[in-house]
């Protein structure tokens, strides 16, 4: 990356932004695994394998994976927040291979949500 | 602040955003400010409501109207009808859709909704080995503005004015220890982040490093700038491998921005940060100490004054800020010393981050505004206790802290109203104790952490907390002595008053707050050698109350050495010759016919059965 001036900040901002969220004619889905120290202890590694092995076997290319911090149930890891296009945000918790799996056809192929595995729909507000 | 009618509540959840939400923020702005209205009405961007679908979406508080699917040409109709006139606009409002889904949205579950993220705005939104994610999310936007639009000393003033305190848990005023840094003439200058968290049940420092490094490195830089500093340093332990990869990866990543290194974004100013691994001594989280195992040296304490600011590291003056203060900085930049202040008390602004462990349901990370009750936290953030047990206390601030009995439990959590209570917020560790947590254990835990981890250098801490340990050895292993409880008093007082640093001076508090507290369980171990949550085995005896008994067989599956007795529809009894005082039945029981008695109870028993048989 060129070192950069307040502009290209202001360039960079608002061009990631409108990649970090999903759009019309962008990514369908973005799965996020949360990977803080708790959620690796808990089995978040494993969680994310299953995960990208699934997309990728099933040959998908408009679902994007990603991995985050810590989102602060640490006793309810491993985690993972699912968001599909025009739709809020789903928190799954306590998961494992299997979960993930059974997430991965129904939620993020079949656009219906899990409900036994979530914990919370939406995000958080910050002031 | 000026009176505000009403909070316009725009969701800024990405849904929202994607179908407009900025758009009509960006109109509704212009409105109100061309009608003059802007600071009587207040716009909030806030999280993902759950209503995507229907996005954008806006809620009116206090009103309670909730509209859906904006348009920035809507805006001009929702100030002149609703917010002007008093008639909320209908055709723009919410209709119940005929289908629900079961999983509850946020603002249903305390956990999330009493929750105010500000250090943590960015936790599990961002990968924290991407810059471009932080940046998109404001990031070094602060340090730009810093950096170009502010002075030093207008940097220090907004620092000063937030009344943010340092989070590590001295509470000392960040702006104030910045401002005796920038006056000071003498160079060069350092700025050390203090990564060095090493209470018991503490992880606030840990998970910001590791979800969102980005922050601690812009907040370094902000004060770097404010106090002409060239050079800082990232203090974290080697316990802590994910937070340094993190950390690395994100210093490489503004290296290569030119957001650290010289001339920063073009304005001149260079400045670059190394991490330094700490070898996870616990006194090298005090400062003095921390700055001498910098250099190489063991990690001692010195005396103060001369305070850090003036000689710090290699005795220049140095600014060392905790991992969460740092993260708090950007936002006081970008947002300003009076948005800070607009949460939290007048002596304690802005919010707190909370580690929770222990015994408690929802065991993690919280942000809450200062002031909030303890109980909130506890029981509705918390979830209270898991398996029905009921709460006790909760220890703050680690070893250096203290316990909070039951009846305190509505206290605020500001750092005048804690410290009041003989605990400290400290850096923010909660660890919720049930009735199965004996207060005398708990301090002999703390106490043997505090022996083990004194450095040695000044004997009121050397050789005052061992004994202090021996001696909480001694009642819990039923040596206690009347005059016991005086005896810690007076030494906890005379440590306090003559250790050199920090830990000496904080370590008898576990003690003095469980004597304050809890004197009544010293007093049952001394006189009645009776531990009554059943932890000191050699001061309690389990038996089971044959009224209460269900005759269940749960406890009798969890003792591990079969002494307990008994079949359907008849009391079971613990046989005591067998019996190991491992606290499996007490722990198993739900009607609570486990009961404990003093140790002597034992013989009793066994006495009684004699004589029967």
């Amino acid at each position: 990356m060129a070192k950069l001036t307040i502009d290209d900040l202001k360039k960079i901002k608002e061009k990631h932004l409108a990649e970090m969220t999903l759009r019309e004619g962008g990514s369908r889905a973005k799965v996020t695994v949360h990977m803080g120290t708790c959620g690796i202890a808990a089995g978040a590694r494993d969680v994310m394998d299953t995960l990208t092995e699934a997309v990728a076997s099933a040959g998908l290319t408009d679902v994007i994976i990603t991995n985050s911090g810590c989102a602060g149930a640490c006793s309810r890891e491993p985690m993972v927040t699912v968001e599909i296009l025009g739709q809020a945000p789903v928190k799954y918790i306590e998961l494992n291979a299997d979960k993930i799996r059974e997430i991965f056809t129904e939620h993020i192929q079949g656009g219906r949500i899990v409900e036994k595995y979530a914990l919370v729909i939406g995000s958080e507000s910050t002031y | 602040m000026a009176n505000v009618r009403a909070n316009l509540m725009i969701c800024g959840g990405t849904g929202c955003i994607a179908s407009g939400g900025y758009k009509f923020k960006e109109a509704l702005e212009k409105e109100l400010i061309d009608r003059g209205l802007h600071s009587e009405f207040k716009i909030v961007m806030t999280g993902c409501n759950g209503f995507c679908a229907e996005g954008p979406i806006m809620t009116v508080l206090p009103d309670g109207i909730f509209y859906e699917k904006l348009k920035p040409e809507h805006a001009s109709d929702i100030v002149e009808e609703h917010l002007l006139k008093g008639r909320p606009v209908e055709k723009y409002m919410y209709r119940e859709p005929g289908k629900t889904v079961k999983v509850p949205t946020m603002k249903d579950i305390p956990f999330f909704n009493l929750q105010v993220l500000r250090a943590l705005r960015n936790k599990g939104m961002i990968d924290p080995e991407k810059i471009e994610d932080y940046i998109a999310r404001d990031g070094y936007m602060a340090a730009a503005k810093a950096l170009t639009e502010m002075s030093p000393e207008e940097v220090v003033k907004e620092m000063k004015e937030s009344g943010l305190r340092g989070r590590g848990g001295a509470g000392f005023l960040c702006g104030l220890k910045w401002e005796f840094a920038m006056k000071n003439p003498d160079e060069p200058k350092y700025i050390i982040c203090n990564g060095d968290e090493g209470d018991p049940g503490a992880f606030m420092d840990r998970s910001i490093m590791e979800a969102d490094p980005h922050v601690v490195l812009e907040g370094m830089l902000i004060g770097a700038y404010a106090t002409n500093a060239h050079w800082g340093y990232i203090y974290v332990r080697a316990e802590y491998p994910l937070a340094v990869k993190r950390l690395e990866i994100a210093i490489g990543h503004a290296r290569e921005a030119g957001l650290l290194g010289e001339n920063i974004l073009g304005t001149g100013f260079s400045f670059d940060i190394e991490v330094y691994q700490g070898a996870g001594a616990f006194v090298c989280g005090e400062s003095t100490a921390l700055m001498r195992s910098i250099e190489g040296k063991r990690g001692m304490p010195r005396p103060t004054p001369p305070n850090s600011v003036y000689k710090g590291l290699w005795d220049k003056p140095t600014v060392l800020n905790n991992v969460e203060t740092l993260a708090c900085v950007p936002e006081i930049i970008l947002k300003g010393a009076g948005w800070f202040r607009s949460l939290g008390t007048e002596k304690s602004t802005g919010t707190k981050v909370f580690a929770l462990s222990g015994s408690i349901n929802n065991i993690g990370l919280i942000e809450v505004p200062m002031g909030i009750p303890l109980k909130q936290i506890i029981f509705d953030i918390g979830g209270g206790l898991p398996r029905g047990r009921t709460f006790k206390a909760v220890q703050l601030g680690g070893p250096s802290g203290g316990c909070i009995p039951d009846e305190l439990i509505d206290v605020p959590v500001t750092y005048e109203d804690i410290n009041a209570t003989g605990a400290i917020v400290g850096s923010g560790g909660m660890v919720v104790m049930d009735d199965l947590s004996c207060m005398v254990s708990v301090a002999k835990f703390f106490l043997e952490f505090t022996t083990e981890e004194s450095c040695g250098k000044c004997p009121p801490c050397r050789i005052g907390t061992k004994v202090m340990q021996l001696k909480l050895e001694d009642i819990c292993e039923g040596r206690g002595r009347e005059g016991d409880i005086e005896l810690l008093n007076d030494l906890s007082h005379d440590i306090i008053a003559t250790s050199l640093c920090g830990l000496g001076k904080s370590a008898p508090n576990p003690v003095l707050t469980t004597i304050k507290y809890f004197k009544h369980e010293y007093e049952e171990h001394i006189n009645q050698g009776y531990c009554r949550a059943g932890v000191c085995r050699d001061l309690v005896t389990f038996h089971i109350d044959e009224e209460a008994c269900k005759a269940c067989g749960v406890c009798k599956r969890a003792c591990p050495v079969g002494a307990i007795t008994g079949e359907k529809k008849v009391p079971h009894e613990i046989q005591q010759e067998m019996c190991i005082k491992c606290r499996s039945c007490l722990e198993a029981c739900k009607f609570g016919a486990v009961k404990t008695g003093p140790g002597s109870l034992r013989e009793e028993i066994l006495k009684n059965k004699a004589v029967k048989a």
